[in-house]
């Protein structure tokens, strides 16, 4: 009696999430798909990942949920974010279609593509009900202990290989993203040091800007022995400013 | 209403479509590659609704091993799409068209 209570608050429970969680999952698949920027793509997908980790736990499956959460939403997507910033960040998708009225034909085959599979499925299953996983987990003493002692048992062999397709994986991602410099390209350390003592170059450290200036700016350059404005003392990409005679000229408030 | 298997089968229908619509529709190597992510995991939601279907372990099983191929590929598929910006200063996949005929 109690456990039928239990099972019925439960079902309750999935009901609510599923049916406030699908829409979302959907509306980030959609959102991912439309968002111009890059960067919205890849949290629009978060959020669809955290949807279906959710969907995992109620599912009975605690463990995958967790594992969904931590690598695909943790780890997964973090590595895309770094090479979104390293590389197409700013760059916009174009507009040209290559093939004309490909989008609206993927996009028509895509709608028919969704029914036939989302009411094919449904109708398929519609009523069925489900075994349930509460009689395996309960024989192993958990869903993460039973998913270890199938994994480590009838599947080992798959368990194996995987790991040595991550390592494969990781190599290979370590050679095609390795720069090899030929020896000679790069300048060597006694070269530098020769360079830096060269007739020509100052070895010292440079003139820290707004020394004996007018003002403190960081934009401010520092003024040589013969009062012009030492250029090497700010940095290229600042401009450099000079106080006009007004400014500099004296506001009574020193007295 | 309670959720049964074929509503969930629904969603990752619904999802492995927008998935496919996204890789069709996009030019960014990288959001076609999280689009490619969408489709695996409207699968993997697909084998763990299967499991519980079941009354099976093997599904999430399954589910598993697709994570761990999914993480591969990411891994091995930026590394391309990142030597290939090095090299084209482009992420765009119309841009990359050297083996054609």
């Amino acid at each position: 009696m109690t456990g039928m209570l239990l099972a019925q608050e439960a079902s309750a429970g999935e009901a609510w999430t599923f049916w406030l969680l699908a829409p979302v999952a959907v509306i980030g698949a959609v959102g991912m798909v439309l968002a111009r920027n890059a960067v919205h793509s890849a949290l629009w997908l978060v959020l669809t990942m955290l949807s279906l980790g959710v969907f995992y736990v109620v599912q009975s499956a605690p463990f995958l949920g967790l594992v969904q959460v931590v690598v695909y939403t943790g780890a997964i997507m973090m590595l895309f974010l770094f090479v979104l910033m390293l590389v197409g960040r700013d760059a916009a998708d174009s507009l040209i279609e290559t093939l004309r009225g490909q989008r609206t034909a993927a996009m028509v085959l895509g709608l028919g593509l969704a029914v036939l599979l989302a009411a094919g499925t449904y109708r398929w299953l519609e009523g069925t009900p489900a075994a349930g996983l509460a009689a395996v987990n309960a024989e192993h003493g958990g869903n993460t202990q039973g998913l270890a002692s199938v994994l480590f048992s009838r599947w080992v062999l798959g368990f194996e290989l995987t790991g040595a397709l991550l390592i494969i994986a990781a190599v290979g991602a370590l050679m095609l993203t390795h720069i090899a410099h030929a020896p000679g390209e790069r300048p060597t350390q006694p070269e530098r040091m020769r360079a830096r003592f060269a007739p020509g170059n100052y070895p010292g450290p440079r003139p820290g800007p707004g020394v004996f200036a007018t003002s403190s700016s960081n934009t401010t350059p520092a003024k040589l022995p013969d009062g012009t404005a030492a250029p090497a003392s700010i940095s290229p990409i600042l401009p450099i400013r000079e106080l006009t005679a007004a400014e500099a000229a004296d506001k009574e408030t020193e007295r | 209403m309670s959720p049964g298997p074929e509503h969930y089968l629904a969603l990752s229908a619904l999802l492995f479509t927008i998935g496919a619509v996204g890789v069709l529709v996009r030019r960014n190597a990288i959001v076609l590659f999280m689009c490619i992510e969408l489709m695996l995991n409207a699968a993997n939601l697909a084998l763990v609704t299967f499991a519980r279907l079941h009354g099976d372990l093997d599904g999430q099983v399954m589910a598993f091993f697709v994570m761990v191929v999914a993480a591969a590929e990411v891994v091995v598929g930026l590394a391309i799409i990142m030597l290939i910006f090095r090299t084209r200063r482009s992420a765009n996949v119309d841009d990359a068209n050297l083996l054609k005929y």
